[in-house]
């Protein structure tokens, strides 16, 4: 039962992961759209593209979070005490980000909406980062089991932990614009089409060249997940190399809805590839999933919830996305316009 | 110290217990502002919504949707507040959460499923309004309805289990190794601090928003819209008055059966006495005695349980070793936060009556100007009782963390930085509260001078850029 709670935690990284990254990765191109006239357009696309999604995408990481401490209380103990810091950077960014992404639409002023821009757009990169790296804390064995606490510094500040940032970035900003082609595609806006695919294609490139160079890395620095990802996570890592590739060669030939799902395809893979690659420890090499786990009885219980998740969280989630694609959530309200239902009964 | 401490320096190295006490009771008394709004004001919204759609009425369909508007920005600061309280469980009281997690985390688990609901349907319901047909546009609104009062239930759950703990095996280290997950979500306190939580979330946004609406209407604008909006919200908070009151007084009445401590720093009884006297204000010394305030000879006793009337006897602080009771300092944070709550709460109750009366024998809402600055303030007296009850919950709990099973300060993190990170969460969030603040209110004017201004719905940049040629026809033909 133990395998099955971590498989659900791995479930709710991964839709993190494909969903809410994404939407990191929009506030990264939200980043370098470059100055308010030019970055205007694109601006708007992230805009229009996150806004009714992006606070049902962070309800996994709260998800997560509460199958870990339920599930594996040891380890989220041991894990919170280590990397106090980028985890205490997560939470203030996270902060930020969605307070100012909110404010920054009921806003009015360029000035207010640009300052409040430049913080959701500056936590959108520091956010993922962090959490790479403490992934990278957790993958190289720098947490330590028993609830205890690891070196604040070296435990997030090492070569493992920069390659889990710079990756968690970089194949989120990946992920983003191949999202955002699609976005882009469905408002009839053929110049942000092309914006977006050749920046997809440069992330995907510079996502590629980090993973690749990851590898080496992890020889030196974590070789028990290394060990994994070379033995009996090898397919997972073929299969997202594959996914990463053909999603490249979808995107050079003008075919995103391909490319979306490939891209989602080649994170998750990679999130279920660190997964098995350093099983059967939540903490390596410290502590087991077996001996973190709670008694059965939670576990079952969790079981449950993530049941009962997937039969009314998942259609949910699924009617918001339909809705969202098929351009039914167009904005909050009805514009400031007081005309209000006129325009209503069209669909 | 076998590490580092985060300033790299012993001189900046501080006792973590107090910071992380400060830290975790400011960031939880700035998301509880918000809770109110984001498990009541839908329900306000889809009343106007109904009335909007029932009777064609276009005041009252203004008012839903430009509720939903501010409830995005509400919604959007409680969800990442919320956040920072997830992360904190961790991050400030590690060992609370390794030693009790797999009971302690089971009612959150339920309270995710909530959050899904009410995060996905938010979305539906906000964004929805242009595109969606009327009806089932109304629909997506009913389970955020839902969600709040289930998440409200679950996120007390959690926490009267920790005045309550149940469910759960320890073996002789003290760790948990089996947990029957229904007695810790049913535990006995359950079912008294929720409602009281759930009634509070109703009073309190019911009042928050009317009072927006009082101002409005001080101010001259007595138009049908601005009544509405008075109406909806003070009527409902004016339903939940009465009700909080009996809610209130049932769970006063088992904190007395159930928790003694707590119950004699909130009646400030420090030796166990038959014809206890209720004492309002006062202060208890360091010495032990009571003094000031006003005390009214017997009430504590006889409120306690009228069927015995003044010789009911309540225990006093001294039935119980100091090392497992509040503090002195505690004690007297406890009694002046009851009696703020029951004092606040007492008037809301007198408005409430006085709303009522009106619409009995002159079926309308008071005229006068006295009701309407008095209704205008009771939102903030609303918040302020509702944050008093609060502290009277958690202080009265001290010292303990899970009461009898865990101390606060053995629950804490170690980490000596905590002082840092304490600072900056409070320059931040004093930030974010102004900002929430100008931003409502530009929305507001915002609404009301709109007729000059066109919403162009892009994030930044200049507009004559932004303007796209529709909306220049729309703004020159309108």
């Amino acid at each position: 039962m133990d395998d099955a709670v971590a498989v659900v935690l791995f479930v709710a990284v991964t839709a993190y992961a494909v969903f809410a990254g994404a939407d990191f990765g929009a506030g990264f191109w939200d980043l370098v759209a470059g100055g308010a006239a030019r970055g205007a357009r694109p601006r708007a696309l992230v805009d229009h593209s996150v806004g009714p999604v992006w606070e049902a995408n962070h309800v996994w990481l709260i998800f997560a979070l509460v199958v870990l401490w339920t599930g594996f209380p040891e380890a989220f103990a041991s894990i919170t005490s280590t990397v106090f810091v980028p985890l205490t950077l997560v939470a203030l960014g996270i902060v930020l980000r969605g307070a100012s992404f909110a404010f920054r639409k009921s806003l009015f002023r360029t000035s207010e909406r640009r300052a409040l821009g430049a913080i959701f757009a500056f936590s959108s990169v520091l956010v993922p980062y962090c959490m790479g790296a403490v992934a990278g804390a957790i993958a190289s064995g720098r947490v330590p089991a028993g609830g205890e606490a690891g070196d604040p510094w070296s435990s997030w500040v090492n070569p493992t932990s920069i390659v889990g940032g710079l990756l968690a970035v970089t194949i989120g900003a990946y992920l983003a614009a191949v999202y955002l082609i699609w976005d882009a595609r469905r408002l009839e806006d053929e110049s942000l089409v092309e914006y977006f695919r050749r920046r997809a294609l440069a992330a995907a490139v510079v996502a590629g060249v980090v993973a690749f160079a990851g590898i080496f890395v992890l020889r030196s620095d974590a070789r028990y997940v290394f060990d994994g990802l070379t033995s009996r996570a090898l397919p997972l890592v073929v299969l997202s190399a594959l996914c990463g590739t053909g999603s490249l060669v979808l995107l050079m030939r003008r075919s995103p809805r391909g490319a979306r799902l490939l891209a989602a395809g080649a994170v998750a893979s990679i999130v279920w590839a660190w997964g098995v690659a350093q099983w059967s420890y939540i903490l390596p090499t410290s502590l087991e999933v077996s001996a973190a786990a709670a008694p059965s009885a939670t576990l079952a219980t969790l079981l449950v919830v993530f049941g009962v998740a997937a039969v009314l969280i998942v259609p949910a989630l699924a009617l918001l996305y339909v809705l969202d694609q098929r351009s039914l959530l167009p904005e909050e309200g009805v514009g400031s316009r007081p005309a209000a239902r006129e325009s209503t009964p069209t669909s | 110290m076998s590490t580092l401490s985060l300033s790299g320096a012993g001189i900046l190295a501080v006792d973590p217990v107090p910071w992380a006490r400060a830290q975790m009771a400011f960031t939880l008394a700035c998301h509880i502002i918000l809770v109110p709004l984001g498990v009541s004001w839908a329900f306000m919204a889809l009343v106007a919504n109904w009335r909007a759609i029932r009777r064609g009425d276009e005041d009252a369909l203004l008012l839903a949707q430009r509720w939903s508007k501010y409830m995005a920005v509400t919604f959007a600061v409680g969800a990442v507040t919320g956040t920072v309280l997830t992360f904190e469980f961790g991050l400030l009281w590690p060992k609370f959460m390794g030693t009790w997690g797999a009971a302690f985390g089971i009612p959150f688990s339920v309270e995710g499923l909530f959050f899904f609901i009410e995060a996905i349907f938010i979305a539906l319901y906000i964004f929805g309004w242009k595109r969606l047909r009327p009806w089932p546009h109304f629909w997506t609104g009913v389970p955020i309805v839902i969600a709040g009062i289930g998440g409200t239930l679950s996120v007390v759950a959690a926490n009267a289990w920790m005045n309550e703990p149940a469910g759960f095996t320890l073996n002789s280290d003290g760790e948990v190794t089996d947990v029957d997950p229904l007695k810790v979500i049913f535990n006995d306190a359950w079912p008294y601090e929720a409602s009281h939580m759930l009634v509070a979330a109703y009073l309190v946004g019911g009042f928050l928003v009317a009072s927006a609406y009082a101002v409005g209407m001080l101010k001259g604008r007595r138009d049908r819209y601005h009544r509405l909006g008075f109406l909806i919200p003070f009527t409902v908070a004016a339903v939940a008055t009465p009700i909080q009151m009996g809610v209130g007084d049932t769970l006063a009445r088992w904190v007395y059966d159930n928790e003694p401590t707590k119950f004699a720093a909130i009646e400030l009884v420090p030796e166990t006495d038959s014809d206890v006297p209720e004492t309002l204000l006062g202060r208890l010394s360091s010495d032990g005695e009571v003094t000031g305030g006003v005390q009214i000879p017997g009430l504590a006793s006889w409120l306690s349980d009228p069927g015995t009337g003044t010789s009911t006897v309540v225990q006093g602080l001294d039935a119980f070793p100091a090392d497992e009771r509040p503090t002195t300092g505690e004690v007297n944070t406890v009694h002046l936060a009851w009696d703020v709550m029951v004092g606040l709460g007492t008037l809301l109750f007198l408005l409430s009556a006085w709303y009522w009366l009106a619409w009995i024998f002159r079926r309308d809402m008071p005229r006068s100007k006295l009701f309407l600055r008095i209704a205008s303030v009771a939102g903030v007296a609303a918040v302020l009782a509702m944050e008093a009850g609060w502290v009277v919950t958690e202080v009265g709990r001290q010292p303990w963390i899970v009461r009898g099973h865990m101390k606060v300060e053995d629950a804490a993190t170690g980490n000596e930085g905590v002082w840092i990170t304490f600072v900056v969460v409070v320059v931040i969030y004093l930030a974010l509260a102004t900002t929430v603040v100008l931003v409502l209110r530009s929305m507001s004017r915002r609404f009301r001078g709109q007729a000059d201004l066109v919403d162009t719905d892009v994030p930044y940049g200049p507009r004559e850029l932004l303007e796209e040629p529709e909306q220049e026809a729309e703004r020159i033909g309108g």
